[in-house]
């Protein structure tokens, strides 16, 4: 552990911070653009969190120091996702932290503050979108654990940066296990970041929200951290995908050259990310709330299947 | 009576219960003398636990000691012997009944049902019962013990029993709870092979046949399983639970649950000196049904006590799953992963003890400030109750598994044995393997949404009744309680490596390896039960990132920006009749986990039709078990009662032609 390490740690926890808004940003593009709309702007995100954080924030009378407190605690924690995954480099001091159950614990922690916080009011489209979140988050959570099981059973460790280095170094080939778990995992990532087969992030209609159902009752600088967490989500999610099916490019040594040499590809990697998820927010229609266990259910066994594929075929 | 420095940890132990026992006596002295019992002797009980869980902390690290008592059978005195195993679970009833008993000190009412010092007397003699049995080196005073404990809960179930649904509950807990005591003692007699010598030292000598063996281990299965809720002997856990006063719930969830687990390690991995693997395919098999039935069913209930004894059954299935994984290792000469996997059921036993009596705790707190146990009623007491709902809340965390909280620990450590199977002889097993994994991953995902549900229903949102905010805080010995608890989550799940230290030795006793020494080799921050490239967590490095983050975005935003803030009505969306009862109920909440698992559940609906002038809405969802399995049995024992019935005919002389009949019958058989 060398100070070099630490600042390649603090780096990529900065430009998760300061760089995850652009990957939303980014996405809305792709997808107005697929739609046929004139594109907002790519710097929109970064507008709208400081315009939220000036305005004053409403807090509901009664609301307990648990909802005024929640946005900070989800923020936190993303940002902790953000800096134990490796996105630019495997050597983070922070890893040792949490491993890939821990990283799955993160996310259950930021979920059940959030949910917690929406039932905090007390109106009914709060608890609504709180019953929804959960919902969703306990067949997701489990199938996120499965994917990343495969990938543990694969190179026997849950630290994620173990993970990537040992297939990163593999011999280049298509692991049907592995494929298994990128299905489950795209699907899981678009559940657990409130995209369009799920939910609908630009949605007015309550009757329909999942996420913004929760989020309803706040505003101010607290609707612009859980704005921005979101974003974090999306920039963690983006990155335990791309470190896991796609390791090559993540600078294992910690020397400057490397990171220097990571960081464009990285941004490379996100903004074909970014593009495939607007492609397939596109290309689907929102399901019924009813049809998403399911959906998520497949995600499941899927990676339940991946995980039996490489005990049975030893790839 | 020796000086106090010469006493071995188990002599303190004894003094401990002895002291309980005594207080029992005399609370029945003082029977209602409300003051004495509450504020006196249920301190001192305290006192005696806290002594309790130290001396075993004293002799955690040290060979057993044996003690012997006068007491009992002619020429079969108690046998007492402490060894690491005992030690770990007694400090586990200590340190947790601590909390109980000085919440207890402020929960009992003047006036109410039984008399408080009838109370007393059972409460300890219970306490008693359970550290007894932890401590029995001979099946003749692990029995005895089991009954102490089983009959003195009993009582304490039926302390209400004017209201018939706690009398069926506390029929249904003493059936169940004998028919587990009958497998358990001829589980004994299977042990001791015909040698007559009913000592656990004698058991341990004898080399039963795989035949007898699994004889043995299928009835301490039954036997502990019975008085542990494991499928399908759980019935009577959700009924009798919810019924007895709150800190005997907590008890019984607590701690009680954990003697059960107790007997099935003694007898499962220390008595029995053979082990089969299959064994373990079964535990994992059944311990996983368990834990998916009680998490599935505590979604689904709308009393609050009913959701945290599912629960409780949801996190044995845990641990039996636990247990079989190490029964599976053990079976194929694994110690190193068998120690692993042990060591995560040791932990959690630890943690349901602390979190669970918390949460009961908790909702004792709500019923004396409301008198409402149905979450339908209730809402929005982290207002009017705040250190209630903030040490549930701590509780309730640590019981969804998430970190940095203790319940996280052992979960991490539970998956983690899953992980590293590979290799495993056999194929059919190496593909088990996984597959309970995923399952383990469910339910502890689903314990988080029973949790939310717990907390949100009752702490947040608008309380559901106005009268509800007249509800009172909890008072000094309640608080003193539940913040004993709380900490113990928190601590719990902050120093792993410590506690870890603590089980090393358990594992040891029962596998013959432990994961300590690995765990200590890297330092007391971080957790790498193997190595620290293969896994490793830090719940401090954790808690101290997060709040980090968390302090500098509140310095950020306030010094950058603002932090003005006004307060406003709720957003009605443009619909002003909004009210309290338009929140999610805890029907409501639950809907998704009855639609998803609908299969689970027997369901009765009684809808409304839109012509009734007071429109009704009824829907029960209970266990397809009780009309399954113990409807049928219990016909059928109706229907050989009532033969054997015709027998009885009330004449003296019928009877005297029985005997003679039988006598004679006798007399041919003899001399034939």
């Amino acid at each position: 552990m060398t100070i070099e390490s630490f600042v390649a740690q603090l780096v990529a926890v900065a430009l998760a911070v300061l760089g995850a808004p652009l990957l939303t940003g980014w996405v809305n593009q792709c997808r107005a653009w697929l739609q046929n709309k004139s594109a907002p702007p790519l710097l929109l995100p970064y507008r709208t969190l400081h315009k939220l954080f000036w305005k004053e924030s409403v807090v509901a009378e009664g609301a307990s120091p648990l909802f005024r407190g929640a946005p900070y605690i989800v923020f936190g924690a993303m940002v902790l996702a953000c800096g134990i995954v490796p996105s630019l480099s495997t050597d983070l001091p922070l890893a040792p932290a949490a491993d890939a159950i821990a990283l799955v614990g993160l996310f259950a922690l930021a979920r059940v503050f959030m949910s917690l916080a929406a039932m905090d009011i007390g109106t009914a489209f709060g608890t609504l979108g709180a019953r929804r979140e959960m919902l969703i988050g306990f067949l997701a959570e489990p199938a996120l654990l499965m994917v990343l099981f495969t990938a543990a059973f694969m190179t026997q460790s849950t630290s994620l940066a173990s993970i990537v280095e040992t297939i990163a170094n593999q011999e280049f080939a298509i692991y049907p296990s592995l494929a298994f778990a990128g299905v489950a995992f795209t699907m899981v990532s678009l559940a657990e970041n409130a995209r369009v087969p799920v939910d609908n992030p630009a949605t007015h209609l309550e009757l329909t929200m999942i996420h913004e159902a929760m989020i309803l009752e706040y505003s101010g600088r607290h609707l612009a951290l859980i704005e921005w967490a979101a974003s974090l989500k999306l920039f963690a999610y983006s990155c335990i995908g791309l470190a896991i099916f796609f390791p090559w490019g993540i600078a294992q040594v910690h020397d400057l050259l490397g990171l220097l040499l990571a960081a464009p590809v990285l941004v490379g990697k996100l903004a074909l990310g970014g593009a495939a998820l607007a492609v397939i927010e596109t290309l689907s229609a929102k399901m019924r709330i009813f049809r998403v266990p399911e959906f998520l259910a497949g995600a499941f066994l899927l990676a339940v299947i991946g995980i039996l594929v490489h005990f049975l075929l030893g790839a | 009576m020796t000086a106090p420095t010469d006493w071995l940890a188990i002599d303190w132990m004894l003094a401990a219960i002895a002291a309980w026992i005594a207080i029992g006596a005399i609370g029945v002295l003082r029977l209602h003398d409300f003051f004495a019992v509450a504020r006196i002797l249920f301190p001192l009980g305290a006192l005696a636990s806290l002594t309790l869980a130290a001396a075993g902390a004293a002799a955690a690290f040290d060979g057993p000691q044996t003690a012997v008592l006068p007491l009992g059978l002619p020429g079969l005195p108690f046998h007492l012997r402490l060894d690491a195993l005992s030690a770990f679970f007694l400090i586990l009833l200590g340190a947790a009944s601590a909390g109980v008993s000085a919440f207890a000190a402020g929960y009992f009412r003047k006036g109410e049902g039984t008399p408080p010092g009838l109370l007393c007397l059972l409460y300890h003699l219970f306490l008693a019962g359970m550290a007894m049995v932890m401590l029995a080196d001979d099946a003749y005073v692990f029995m005895v013990m089991w009954e102490l404990m089983a009959l003195a809960s009993f009582f304490l179930v039926t302390a209400n029993h004017v209201i018939p649904a706690i009398r069926r509950a506390g029929y249904l807990y003493l059936l169940v709870a004998h028919l587990g005591a009958i497998a358990i003692l001829l589980c004994f007699g299977v042990l001791q092979a015909n040698t007559g010598d009913y000592t656990f030292d004698n058991m341990r000598a004898q080399s039963l046949s795989p035949f007898w063996a699994s004889v043995a281990f299928l009835l301490a299965l039954f036997g502990f399983g019975a008085k542990a809720g494991i499928l399908p002997l759980h019935i009577w856990l959700p009924e009798a639970h919810p019924a007895a006063p709150s800190p005997v719930s907590a008890l019984m969830s607590g701690v009680m649950l954990k003697t059960a687990i107790y007997g099935l390690l003694r007898i499962g991995f220390e008595v029995l000196q053979t082990h089969l693997w299959w064994w373990g395919v079964l535990a994992l098999a059944i311990g996983l049904v368990t834990a998916l039935f009680g998490v599935v069913f505590a979604a689904v209930q709308t009393d609050m006590k009913r959701l945290l004894a599912y629960s409780s059954i949801e996190n044995i299935g845990l641990l039996v799953v636990g247990i079989g994984l190490a029964l599976l290792f053990t079976g194929y000469g694994m110690a190193a992963l068998a120690a692993l996997a042990l060591t995560a059921v040791l932990y959690h036993a630890l943690n349901h003890a602390f979190f669970k009596s918390l949460l009961f705790l908790g909702t004792g707190a709500v019923l004396h400030a409301t008198g409402e146990r149905n979450l339908g009623k209730l809402g929005g007491l982290l207002r009017y109750m705040p250190w209630v709902g903030w040490l549930a809340l701590a509780g309730t965390l640590a019981a969804a598994g998430l970190p940095p909280l203790n319940g996280f620990v052992s979960e991490w450590l539970l998956l983690q044995s899953f992980l590293f199977t590979l290799g495993l002889p056999s194929t059919f097993v190496n593909n088990l393997v996984p597959v309970v994994a995923a399952g383990v991953a469910l339910v502890a995902a689903l314990g988080g949404y029973v949790m939310v549900k717990f907390f949100g229903v009752i702490f947040l949102g608008q309380p559901r009744e106005p009268r509800l905010a007249q509800a009172h805080d909890a008072a000094r010995w309640e608080r003193a309680g539940l913040l004993w608890l709380a900490a113990g989550c928190v601590l719990l799940g902050l120093a792993p490596a410590q506690v870890i230290a603590l089980i090393d030795p358990v594992t040891r006793v029962l596998v013959g390896d432990g994961v300590g020494a690995r765990v200590a080799e890297h330092g007391w921050l971080f957790l790498a039960p193997v190595a620290p490239e293969r896994a490793s967590y830090s719940p401090l490095l954790f808690l101290l990132l997060v709040a980090a983050s968390f302090a500098l975005a509140f310095v950020l935003v306030r010094w950058l920006y603002h932090g003005r803030i006004r307060r406003a009505a709720p957003w009605d969306c443009g619909y002003p009749l909004l009210n309290a009862r338009m929140q999610d109920t805890a029907e409501g909440f639950g809907q998704p986990i009855r639609q998803v698992f609908e299969p689970f559940f027997r369901i009765e609906r009684e809808l409304p039709s839109p012509f009734d002038k007071q429109p009704v809405y009824r829907l029960s969802a209970t266990d397809h078990l009780w009309h399954w399995l113990y409807l049928p049995i219990a016909r059928v024992t109706e229907a050989v009662s009532r033969v054997v019935g015709l027998l009885q005919q009330g004449r003296i002389a019928t009877y005297l032609l029985y005997s003679f009949v039988t006598l004679l019958v006798m007399l041919i058989l003899v001399f034939r």
